[in-house]
């Protein structure tokens, strides 16, 4: 499993595009499973044979109906076989994939396939296609809708909405020469597939990504981290996003593991169990819920129980990392920690679906390191990397044994990074080839010299390694001149396990303020054991005893500021906890669960003036979208709490 | 370029598959129904509204056979159906759900569901017990049905869940899944959406419907959600002390003025 040798021996050079490497995967791990899916109950396998085979047909299908080589195919679902299909055909045509966020709204989907002149779509369900359906009046353009699901769709009397199990049943005959012919036209500077970048600001941009940033990137990561045929990894995360294409797709073929497909949304976490991964990416906010579904099913455990868990945590929180990290570790400290798999982290990685990972990672967002240093103690070995779309991914990436909670680690292999004016920069084989139809944003991006802006501030560390502190326009000043960085403040906050979401505002004001979300699991679960009744969100955030709650949590964060030279100033002065948590419907988080400040601070508007005029209270009335598209309105009288904030040592001076 | 509306659902020759006739029954000096005549085509969704008391669930125990009225007959796929014993019922392609739910509450959903196939395991005790040959092959193709149901009502997450565990309002959703389970005709749905919430009863209304168009099951239903009636429903009849004061479409009852004085009250 370690050895590793199907990934070091292929050729790169000469497999250098995805329909290539599935032609060789077909020959070289034929019977293997390339994808499964679970359906009625059952895991169902496609071996790489299948795979490539399934991939012709559907490929031939789509030519016969009119895709060309540097269309676009459009692709909205969540991860299924087919759709994955839908992509190696695509490449094999020489048509480009384009991956939509499956749950993005009907005008999201209308703009991108707008944008792309999409001509062909291939949709999961009756869901997508009734999303399509609301704005084909304005897609002139578009004329195959294609599905996998038929589900409720039986009725649909349209000639243009047909199942992709037209094409992948017929009984064509596609010919081989024509397969080899169609896939030597592919080249490694083609783009291999676009997607979109969800964006905190503007309209989403296409990213073009070419086969040679793909798999250059990709081929290096499974090096580094050995990966074979033998490993497996659960296809969850939004095919839209740059990482499952990279985990997902291009890393699945260059070393030829298995991806599987959840049987639904609900199910990941049975699913998981099932499949036990050893390969297992989770952004920080699905690692934090997991801690904190966690540590609330502990409170309810047996008192035995919660003992051996509390006094093993903590030998694991002694050991676990320099056992992990293959440092040396006392013979009674081993022997604890084994005595601790035996009882707790096993099990408990057991039923967390962890027992076989190898290789976990973590991005986006911060993580907090208590959060962080709590799975590698269970002997996971969690990673942060830092990545962007228009990387391919990997910028940086956290080195086995050489783990610092604090930072994104050193410079991945082949990238380059410096810090310009406190931006951080890169240039890679990883970068993309530009914006779809957007020059302008794609010389604002790259320089002249291939340096590509990433908008995020940071330091490198005297070990070479990088600490992103926020995006670089966010970093503002207080009105005394000194730095406000509002990401920073707003991951120390929900680094507390009942803050879910927190927006700090402090630039040219007098002070920080705070909105806090609270998480409502772990708030809930605190309040049945506190006896303080609840009805819902909104009920439960209003009340005082949850606002002494989180003062509390605030209290040490400014506690931790205060010791902070430069941030001191930043400690929050007042605070308030919003009637309602962000959300992507609203246009308050991005798809990818990143907060719009612009959008929040202008629909809050009235409550961050609030904040800042002394009042205690303030009336609000938003306007929600709810899941089938409606829109109502919720109001609520929010308090606002002042906090004591501690002297520094500046003060004094 | 694509058409923007997927067309209307096709329009089904109308086939009677079940017709009663001037029916009457009571209870002591209680008149629950009086002589009420129905008929009931072959894939459309009846919906039968009314007052408390008007006799809804009567009408329904009429239908199922579990009543046997007083006067009047009840014509089943053309032809006179006399009394009928209570295992008959199923047999005849009739399911149902009930007002308040009857599930068996310590085994698991998908157990639950195995149940409605009861009725269709036919390989004999000593098969079954043993657990050999035809009898395993059979609990194949049952559990092959069972989970296809589970998809169908998205229900993959508690599918070795015991009952008891789950919220109302998918327990509800078990209840379809296992009356679906014995492939029937003509289904029976009383008071589907009682005590959910809004976000359940979509989920609700969603399946009624795809339960009708995937299935082709006829479906009659009790429910008191006007919005929902008015929704989902090809038909609405009205009953209202025991009497049926109206028939028809959704948009045709809700202005016909009996219906309004037997809801409001005659001012």
């Amino acid at each position: 499993m370690f050895l590793g040798g199907n990934t070091l021996s292929r050729n790169l050079e000469l497999l250098d595009t995805f329909s290539k490497i599935l032609r060789d995967n077909a020959a070289v791990f034929a019977n293997k499973a390339a994808i499964r899916e679970k359906e009625y109950g059952i895991w169902q396998t496609l071996s790489w044979n299948d795979f490539y085979n399934n991939a012709q047909i559907l490929a031939y299908g789509f030519k016969k109906n009119g895709v060309k080589r540097g269309d676009k195919v459009a692709i909205v679902g969540d991860n299924r076989p087919k759709l994955y299909l839908t992509i190696a055909a695509s490449q094999l045509l020489g048509a480009i994939p384009v991956p939509c966020y499956q749950d993005s709204a009907a005008d999201e989907i209308l703009y991108i396939l707008d944008h792309a002149e999409i001509k062909i779509v291939v949709v999961e369900n009756q869901e997508q296609v009734d999303k399509v359906l609301e704005v084909i009046d304005r897609l002139p353009k578009l004329n195959l809708i294609m599905y996998d699901d038929s589900r409720g769709l039986e009725n649909y009397d349209n000639k243009s909405i047909l199942p992709l199990s037209n094409i992948l049943d017929s009984k064509d005959k596609v010919s081989s020469s024509w397969v080899d012919e169609e896939i030597n036209k592919t080249s490694k500077n083609d783009i291999a597939i676009m997607l979109y970048t969800s964006g905190t600001t503007g309209r989403p941009k296409g990213v073009l990504l070419s086969y040679n940033n793909l798999i250059s990137v990709a081929g290096k990561a499974c090096e580094i981290e050995k990966f074979s045929v033998d490993d497996e990894v659960v296809a969850y995360l939004p095919m839209a996003w740059v990482g499952d294409n990279i985990f997902c797709v291009a890393q699945s073929y260059i070393a030829g593991f298995c991806v599987n497909c959840p049987e639904s949304r609900d199910t990941l976490a049975i699913d998981l169990r099932e499949i036990g991964p050893t390969y297992y990416f989770a952004p920080p906010m699905v690692w934090e819920a997991m801690l904190t579904q966690l540590m609330v099913r502990m409170q309810d455990a047996a008192r035995v129980k919660l003992w051996f868990f509390n006094y093993f945590m903590k030998v694991a929180k002694n050991w676990g990392n320099a056992i992990l990290d293959k440092k040396e570790v006392p013979i009674w400290g081993r022997l604890l920690y084994g005595l601790g798999y035996i009882f707790v982290y096993g099990p408990l990685k057991n039923n967390l679906g962890l027992t076989r990972v190898r290789i976990a990672y973590t991005a986006g967002e911060a993580m907090g390191p208590d959060t962080f240093l709590f799975y590698r103690s269970l002997g996971i070995n969690l990673k942060s990397l830092y990545g962007q779309t228009e990387a391919s991914v990997f910028v940086t990436l956290q080195n086995d044994g050489d783990v610092d909670p604090e930072t994104v680690g050193p410079a991945f292999p082949g990238v380059d990074i410096k810090i310009s004016d406190g931006e951080v920069l890169y240039k890679s084989s990883g970068v993309f080839k530009g914006y779809y139809k957007n020059d302008k944003a794609t010389k604002d991006t790259v320089d002249s010299k291939g340096w590509v802006s990433t908008g995020d501030a940071g330091v490198i560390d005297s070990k070479g390694h990088l600490k992103i502190i926020d995006r670089a326009k966010d970093v503002g000043k207080l009105t005394s001149g000194k730095i406000f960085s509002p990401k920073y403040i707003e991951n120390k906050l929900k680094f507390h396990g009942i803050i879910k979401e927190a927006v700090a505002f402090g630039d040219n004001k007098d002070f920080v303020t705070c909105f806090i979300n609270i998480d409502l699991q772990a708030v809930g679960s605190w309040a049945e054991r506190n006896n303080v009744a609840y009805s819902g969100y909104i009920d439960l955030a209003g009340q005082d005893e949850v606002y002494d709650l989180v003062e509390k949590a605030i209290y040490e964060v400014n506690r931790d500021l205060s010791k902070d030279g430069a941030l001191s100033a930043s400690q929050i002065k007042r605070f308030l906890i919003l009637h309602k948590e962000l959300d992507a419907d609203d246009g308050e988080l991005t798809r990818t669960n990143k907060v719009r400040r612009g959008t929040i601070s202008e629909r809050y508007g009235e409550l961050v003036d609030a904040m800042y005029n002394k009042s205690k209270t303030c009336h609000i009335t938003t306007e929600v979208v709810f899941e089938d598209g409606k829109k109502g309105d919720i109001s609520a009288d929010i308090n606002i709490r002042d906090l004591e904030v501690h002297f520094s040592k500046e003060k004094a001076a | 370029m694509i058409k923007s509306q997927a067309t209307e659902k096709i329009n089904q020759k109308k086939h009677q598959v079940m017709r009663i006739q001037n029916v009457s029954l009571s209870f002591g000096g209680l008149k629950a129904l009086i002589d009420v005549s129905l008929e009931i085509y072959q894939k459309e969704i009846l919906a039968i509204i009314g007052p408390n008391g008007a006799g809804k669930s009567c009408m329904l125990n009429i239908i199922s056979g579990i009543y046997t009225p007083e006067e009047g007959t009840v014509i089943w796929k053309g032809k006179k159906r006399e009394k009928v014993a209570p295992h008959n019922i199923a047999k005849m392609g009739i399911a149902r759900t009930f007002q308040n739910i009857a599930l068996f509450t310590g085994m698991t959903v998908l157990d639950n569901i195995l149940t409605g196939r009861n009725l269709l395991m036919k390989r004999g005790l000593f098969y079954e017990a043993m657990f050999l040959g035809w009898a395993r092959d059979q609990e194949i193709q049952h559990r092959k049905k069972v989970e296809k149901i589970i998809d169908f009502l998205e229900i993959q997450a508690v599918r070795k869940v015991p009952v008891s565990r789950l919220p109302y309002g998918i327990q509800k959703r078990v209840e379809l899944g296992r009356a679906l389970a014995a492939e029937p005709e003509l289904l029976l749905l009383d008071e589907p959406m009682a005590g959910m919430n809004v976000e359940e009863k979509e989920d609700m209304c969603r399946f009624v419907l795809d339960v009708n168009e995937q299935f082709g099951t006829t479906i009659i239903l009790i429910e008191h959600d006007m919005g929902v009636v008015m929704d989902i429903s090809d038909r609405v009849a009205v009953l209202d002390y025991g009497r049926k004061i109206a028939d028809g479409l959704p948009k045709d009852v809700r202005t016909d003025k009996k219906v309004i004085d037997a809801y409001l009250g005659v001012g």
